[in-house]
């Protein structure tokens, strides 16, 4: 019974990961970029939603709701401000501005809160499941976790199959300077990537959270790198490559701290890390791109 | 004749830095010996070394090679621990501290090296991006590692795991040596100002005359343009290898001058962490990607300006943020670029980025991939 | 005596089959024109020959050796050099630097020669740089040895490229349009750096060209490839007046 209790752990945190996952490969296919501050925007929008719900005391769902509205807009103004001006840069400087921002965020956060670690309440007032006559537990948080990836995934890929902005992303993806002769925006929906990658994000904060309440300045960070092992792991660029990786991830790691060890628990998903990009670089479900010459 | 300009060139730098370090040293020696320098001040001439030395290396691997390793506190962390280790289990048997110390030295370097070669050959074969995020993941694994090790010795060898210290099954009269997240205690602080000066400056000409040779060119080839590198026959592989390994090295010295400089060694997120990581970075951007003296002069003013300016110890990592997303955005925008054209202005800052390091080192890399 | 035969090389992407049947035998000491319209294959003619991209059918043989599925490195190493056609030079290097890159192979010595600066390194250098500088000379680059080889007009950076393939001692080099890009003047003064190169350096040249004028200048075959697939083979005279060719070029 505990290996599926563990089980459901992990996939319920690999949910979260996944959406985080998401962030990143949906950046990374159209931008072309590591957004290294992706996860501190996790991070921002925990700290949004703690002080609505313990200094204002309303309704977590507010809370919620602002955190996606501000963590949508600092992810627009994070693009504009910072790897806008470095489209034509090396992939080096844009990587190593991505890096500032990630710290930009990180240490502007322990200014104004402190380095203190806050205590986090869940958001989600679900009691839990008690299974096969109390022996199997599933928290309110796993209960709304799973189904809300779940949804939030179909919707996403609804979204990019059908809709005109959605297609102009797989455009701009595939190829920028034929996007533009095709008159496509691609400014625009370089943006609108970032927008929707931080809205997933202050979303997945909220989950993450709930389940994990310690909230700092860091906290953001390994869930952030975590996530883009996950996406690597799925294949760089895919959206479904995103969730599956991220499941895989979040099971791998709840796994292997029950029964190898809590402490090498990172170590490890960080070695599987390297034995998958050593094996398959592109990943489970990436493609091979080729360099022109 | 040009060869004797450039060689002369090259030469007539080393020879100029070799004589600003010295002074250095000797200025530093003589406050020292009529106690004018702080308590606050000696205790940073040896951090400043290697400081100094970790950012070099880092730099001949962002640099010149033209490939960010974000796991570079990793590579120090195995330098550190492995001379630390080798000190402390020869402390008895080895009494000549100079025998002692150099070996520990160069198990530490050899250590690193050996990781650094490894790394380098998963690594290979990925893009840029993902190499950053394997060393980042590598520099992780070290740091998750070395905090759940458990060595100990006693008369029937080494003993180690990876549970708790009482796992070592150790004989009577055996000693834990590492004592996992309790890392290593009571080495000698074998590291003095001099030796780490003498580091410094052989790290310093390693790297320069490295880069003025062919093995140097090579890799700069393979930085600039990996698929013109090719075609002239460069085997890429060995030399990205090459430069991994000796970058590796670099940081193991570092590491084991840090190690023999405290009485206790524990790998923390803050010495062996990603933030150590993006510290040497930040010393390497803000000295010029690809400038050697450049990485010495930031690592330097950015290590003593937050100690002697108190006030802005606490914004220190803020600055730290704004340097690498301004300095980037400066040396990248095509606004920013037309502007420095317009402008050109001999100012500090400007010859900070720009100056070069002999004819060769170059600018920006990582074009290639 | 034959430098190089192609036999039946072929490679397809996805459904495309970019070279068919790709045959063609250069004689040593011969200048050959590869032509064609855009996107004929012609490129991607050179990715195969120097092992950038790997064939699926077919035999690549120079001098007498099977170098077929060999990587660019090897393949370079068994005697081809070639230029490319969106310059790609070693931008933050100088142009002597970007030359003696090229000499990588002939001139060695140790890391750790180079590091520690022993005899072996200063001999070899000195070497490397009077050669370099030969090179250099040839090319009328001298004067910009010690220039950024990314500050060099457009024109000189595409002789620099000839450079530094050069230095790889080549027996076959491979142009990728040599003259795209520059004026009138300076095509005709490549065309007679070209012309130099082949007797100083005694080497055999394949060349990818639009400028009709050089093409039918300074070359004594012609191959034309239209979609991949040969469209004709010969002297310059006889390719040149062939109607397929004119069609392919002019269309219907």
């Amino acid at each position: 019974m505990s290996f599926i209790s563990y089980l459901i752990k992990g996939i319920s945190l690999g949910s979260v990961y996944s959406m985080i996952a998401l962030g990143y490969t949906m950046v990374y296919g159209i931008a072309k970029m590591l957004n290294f501050a992706h996860g501190d925007v996790i991070m921002v929008g925990g700290y949004i939603i703690f002080i609505v719900m313990s200094v204002s005391g309303l309704n977590p769902i507010v809370g919620v709701l602002l955190a996606i509205i501000l963590c949508t807009l600092l992810g627009i103004t994070i693009e504009r401000v910072a790897y806008k001006p470095l489209r034509k840069a090396s992939s080096l400087a844009v990587l190593i501005t991505a890096i500032g921002v990630s710290y930009l965020l990180q240490n502007v956060a322990l200014l104004i809160f402190g380095a203190d670690t806050k205590s986090f309440s869940s958001v989600i007032k679900l009691p839990a499941l008690k299974l096969a006559g109390g022996a199997l537990t599933i928290s309110g948080e796993t209960l709304v976790t799973i189904p809300l990836c779940l949804i939030i995934m179909v919707a996403l890929n609804i979204f990019i199959k059908k809709t005109k902005t959605g297609r102009s992303m797989i455009a701009v993806s595939e190829d920028k300077d034929a996007s533009v002769l095709m008159g496509i925006n691609v400014n625009k929906t370089i943006a609108i990537t970032f927008a929707i990658g931080s809205a997933l994000a202050a979303v997945a904060s909220a989950l993450l959270f709930s389940s994990y309440p310690s909230l700092s300045s860091t906290s953001g960070a390994m869930p952030g790198i975590k996530a883009f092992v996950a996406a690597v792991f799925g294949g760089i660029g895919s959206i479904p490559g995103a969730m599956i990786g991220g499941i895989l991830l979040g099971v791998i790691q709840i796994l292997s701290s029950a029964y190898i060890s809590s402490q090498l628990s990172d170590a490890i998903v960080f070695f599987i890390l390297i034995l998958v990009l050593l094996v398959k670089p592109t990943g489970i479900l990436g493609k091979v791109m080729h360099e022109k010459v | 004749m040009t060869r004797l300009k450039a060689l002369n060139k090259s030469t007539r730098n080393n020879i100029i830095v070799l004589g600003i370090i010295l002074v250095i040293y000797v200025i530093c020696r003589i406050l020292m010996a009529a106690g004018a320098m702080s308590n606050l001040m000696q205790g940073l001439l040896v951090p400043l070394c290697y400081y100094s030395i970790l950012a070099i290396s880092l730099n001949l691997t962002v640099g010149i090679l033209g490939e960010l390793s974000l796991g570079h506190a990793g590579f120090m962390c195995i330098g550190a621990f492995m001379g630390a280790f080798f000190t402390k289990c020869t402390e008895n048997s080895i009494s000549n501290v100079f025998i002692r110390y150099g070996i520990a030295m160069l198990l530490g370097a050899v250590c690193a090296a050996l990781f650094g070669g490894l790394i380098g050959v998963v690594v290979l074969r990925l893009r840029g991006d993902y190499l950053a995020i394997v060393t980042l993941a590598f520099g992780e694994i070290v740091k998750n590692i070395i905090n759940a090790l458990y060595v100990g010795i006693d008369n029937k060898g080494l003993h180690i795991s990876l549970q708790d210290a009482a796992a070592l099954k150790l004989a009577e009269g055996g000693e834990v040596i590492v004592n996992g997240a309790k890392g290593i205690t009571g080495t000698s602080r074998d590291t003095t100002f001099t030796v780490a000066i003498l580091m410094l400056i052989l790290v310093y000409f390693i790297i320069v005359n490295l880069i003025n040779s062919r093995s140097g060119r090579a890799i700069m080839a393979i930085r600039d343009n990996r698929i013109a590198a090719e075609s002239v026959g460069i085997d890429i592989t060995r030399f990205k290898l090459l430069a991994f390994t000796i970058s590796a090295a670099m940081a193991g010295i570092a590491g084991v001058l840090y190690s023999h400089n405290i009485s206790s060694l524990v790998a923390t997120p803050k010495n062996f962490g990603y933030n150590m990581s993006i510290m040497i970075l930040v010393f390497v951007v803000l000295g010029g990607v690809g400038n050697i003296r450049g990485s010495i002069v930031a690592a330097v003013i950015l290590t003593l300006l937050p100690e002697y300016l108190r006030f802005l110890a606490d914004y220190r990592m803020l600055i730290y943020a704004v340097v690498l997303i301004v300095m980037m955005i400066f040396n990248w925008n095509p606004a920013c670029i037309a502007w420095r054209k317009n402008h050109p202005i001999k100012g500090v800052l400007q010859s900070v980025i720009k100056k070069k390091e002999g004819s060769a080192s170059g600018k920006e890399g990582g074009k290639a991939s | 005596m034959e430098m190089l035969t192609v036999k039946n090389l072929g490679i397809s992407f996805g459904g495309l089959r970019a070279v068919d049947s790709f045959n063609i035998t250069i004689e040593k000491g011969e200048l050959y024109g590869l032509i064609g319209p855009n996107g004929a294959g012609k490129t991607t003619v050179f990715n195969l020959l120097t092992g950038v991209y790997k064939p699926d059918a077919g035999i690549i043989t120079l001098d007498g050796k099977n170098i077929t599925g060999l990587s660019t490195i090897e393949i370079n190493k068994s005697g081809i050099a070639r230029t490319f056609q969106n310059i790609r030079l070693f931008k933050a290097l100088s142009v002597l630097d970007n030359v003696k890159i090229g000499l990588h192979n002939e001139y060695r010595y140790s890391t750790l020669a180079g590091v520690l600066r022993l005899p072996s390194y200063i001999k070899k250098e000195k070497q490397m740089n009077e050669k370099a500088m030969d090179i250099l000379k040839v090319f009328d680059l001298d004067k910009e040895a010690h220039l950024l080889s990314s500050n060099l007009p457009y024109g000189k950076q595409r002789k620099l490229e000839i450079a530094r393939a050069l230095a790889t001692n080549p027996k076959l080099l491979l142009l990728d349009e040599p003259a795209a890009g520059m004026n009138p003047s300076e095509t005709e003064e490549l065309m007679k750096t070209i012309t130099l190169i082949r007797k100083k350096y005694d080497v055999t040249i394949l060349l990818i060209e639009h400028d009709m004028k050089l093409v039918a200048g300074i070359c004594e075959k012609i191959f034309v490839l239209n979609f991949g697939m040969e469209l004709a083979n010969g002297l310059p005279g006889d390719v040149l007046n062939n109607p397929e060719v004119i069609k392919a070029y002019l269309g219907e």
